[in-house]
């Protein structure tokens, strides 16, 4: 296993204002991941999974504890740097895809270069390329509607990929799909594991967890277990 | 990034064409009204100022009734009016009502005006036919008449009047020239009596007819309009002298001054339209808002995905921007061709001369893309601080 951390969370407390109360949905998260890895964190609904994700994902701030991704310390950025962090150390995908509907294909994969500050030209190829590599080459200038639901989630991926981001992070990537697609979505974690992707999975299904080569389990906002899967 | 930005909100615009197109009606409507109304206006008052110009520029009226013991001028008092430094000439009026007859035909009631020399020089386009007077028949006190072609239909039936005799209060005149109808050179027949006959005598004539000695009515030629008020202060000096500074014993209007008046009357009115159309384009501005609302709530969800995918948020909300923008300046657009399509029929149909007002053009475009920025601002912001969990979460 390769040591070279990249991210890092100590103590991590997230406490969130319901009316008059405070509710803790994470309650001291340790949590480090090495590039390469490809981690699952498990945990039923309403365990502090999603606020998680938000969390790793710089769409959220904790309410207390150091998160440091790729030798940044998260807290101390400004809105602009975390833009640019989602848009060149994360990429995401989500649970119902979220690709925009007039947007075809290609299009829909571009839209995080255009973000990233890629020139057309070069934004073009580059789609094209990673459309290739979730075999979606034929599929290049279809709409959303016009794509199965493992083809939508692909093109996802493609989109997540094409920034080259530090981390992959999916939400609940089959959640939306049915077995057999979400298994082929889940080859092609498999896949881009090997090709050396960092990838953070966020699931509630052990049996999809249990892909992954770590598994970590969350339950009513702790880190409960770390488990090392044996491959 | 502006680039992105501006393909981003014209896919946007034109995925919703039919609600684009409602959106900005208002602007529309709005720009097309301020744009017709200015020109429109401003072409009028041009054609009105135009006219007022022709007639007035270096002109004085003097309306001299005198006092009970010297009733006008005397030809000594006009002599010394006519010898002012930069006064052309004196053209004095008088006007009476007498009967014209030729052969069978009789009509009662003409306007008979007296006139020299002066005013015909001074009235080039006046004669359509034949000629006006002349010195020689004011110093001969020739019995020659002008006739106007309303006079001349009545009198002639359509045959050729210059030569031909006929008889003013039982005198016989020859008649030397036929005036048209269309062109009035003074103030007091402008507005519609253009086709009301009249006959024009010598003054000195018409002083025989009327058996008055003096002259009440005339106008002072000036030959340098900047040197109006200059003259102005002679002709008091003189008028003054003439009736013993006795109190409302004349009065004296300069055309400049009047031309001035109505110009700024049309400024204001002109503006009061403007004011009136920016209504309607202010509620266009609140449709826009509206719509880019909606539009903001309707892709929450875009809107996430495009923050989590690193777009900041003043790239969001320059993209909102953008939109609201582009939609307040098509139709500004849309209403600039509509409001210059209209005045050009209206000009057509009144009868002035089109002149697309650059300023009305301007003021068009300047506001639809002011109204654009102002009422597009409030959803651009809301959009870019709307924070991407939340956006994303509400599928």
């Amino acid at each position: 296993m390769m040591s070279k951390e990249i991210l890092c969370m100590k103590d991590i407390v997230k406490v969130y204002q319901m009316g008059d109360e405070e509710q803790a949905i994470l309650k001291g998260i340790d949590l480090k991941v090495c590039k390469g890895e490809f981690i699952s964190i498990l945990g039923p609904s309403g365990s502090g999974k999603s606020t998680m994700m938000n969390i790793i994902g710089c769409l959220d701030m904790p309410t207390s504890g150091e998160y440091i991704l790729s030798n940044r310390i998260i807290a101390d950025l400004g809105e602009t740097e975390l833009a640019q962090i989602r848009s060149k150390e994360i990429g995401f995908i989500f649970q119902s895809f979220q690709l925009l509907p007039r947007l075809t294909a290609i299009q829909n994969v571009e839209l995080s270069l255009i973000y990233s500050g890629v020139p057309a030209v070069e934004r073009r190829k580059k789609a094209q390329k990673m459309l290739e590599r979730v075999g979606l080459e034929e599929k290049v200038n279809h709409y959303p509607n016009q794509l199965s639901g493992g083809q939508q989630q692909r093109v996802a991926i493609a989109r997540a990929l094409a920034t080259d981001p530090t981390i992959l992070l999916a939400d609940e990537p089959t959640g939306a799909l049915d077995q057999k697609t979400g298994q082929q979505v889940m080859e092609l974690f498999r896949e881009l594991h090997e090709e050396g992707r960092t990838i953070i999975m966020i699931t509630h299904d052990v049996n999809i967890a249990k892909k992954a080569s770590r598994l970590v389990k969350i339950l009513d906002g702790n880190l409960l277990e770390e488990v090392v899967e044996d491959d | 990034m502006i680039r992105e930005s501006i393909k981003m909100s014209w896919q946007n615009i034109s995925h919703n064409k039919m609600r684009s197109f409602l959106t900005t009606l208002g602007i529309v409507i709005g720009v097309t009204s301020i744009i017709a109304l200015i020109t429109i206006v401003q072409g009028v008052t041009g054609e009105v100022t135009n006219q007022f110009e022709s007639l007035g520029a270096g002109k004085i009226t003097i309306q001299a009734p005198g006092t009970p013991l010297k009733q006008g001028l005397t030809d000594n008092d006009i002599k010394r009016l006519s010898d002012i430094e930069d006064v052309e000439g004196v053209s004095p009026t008088l006007s009476i009502q007498g009967s014209v007859v030729r052969n069978a035909s009789v009509e009662e009631g003409i306007r008979i005006e007296g006139k020299n020399e002066v005013y015909f020089q001074h009235n080039p386009d006046l004669i359509s036919r034949g000629r006006g007077f002349n010195i020689l028949d004011m110093e001969s006190k020739n019995r020659v008449a002008i006739i106007n072609e309303t006079l001349e239909e009545d009198l002639f039936w359509g045959e050729d009047s210059i030569g031909e005799a006929m008889q003013i209060n039982g005198t016989t005149y020859t008649v030397v020239g036929v005036t048209n109808n269309d062109i009035s050179t003074d103030m007091m027949s402008m507005g519609g009596s253009g086709s009301e006959s009249k006959v024009i005598i010598p003054y000195q004539t018409a002083m025989g007819i009327a058996g008055v000695g003096n002259t009440s009515s005339l106008e002072l030629l000036v030959s340098d309009s900047n040197k109006t008020d200059e003259v102005i202060q002679n002709v008091e000096l003189i008028l003054n002298q003439a009736f013993n500074y006795k109190e409302n014993s004349y009065s004296i209007i300069n055309m400049e001054d009047l031309l001035d008046v109505m110009n700024s009357m049309t400024d204001m009115m002109t503006m009061m339209l403007a004011g009136i159309a920016s209504i309607a384009l202010l509620v266009g501005g609140i449709g826009i808002m509206n719509m880019m609302l909606v539009s903001v709530t309707e892709r929450t969800t875009e809107i996430g995905l495009r923050k989590a995918l690193g777009a900041e948020p003043k790239r969001i909300q320059l993209q909102f921007l953008i939109e609201s923008i582009f939609l307040s300046l098509l139709g500004g657009l849309i209403g600039l061709v509509l409001g210059l399509g209209i005045s050009w029929i209206v000009s057509n149909v009144i009868g002035f001369t089109f002149v697309p007002s650059s300023g009305a053009i301007g003021l068009g475009v300047g506001f639809s893309a002011a109204v654009g920025i102002i009422f597009g601002w409030a959803p651009a912001r809301k959009a870019s601080v709307l924070n991407p969990i939340d956006a994303l979460r509400s599928v």
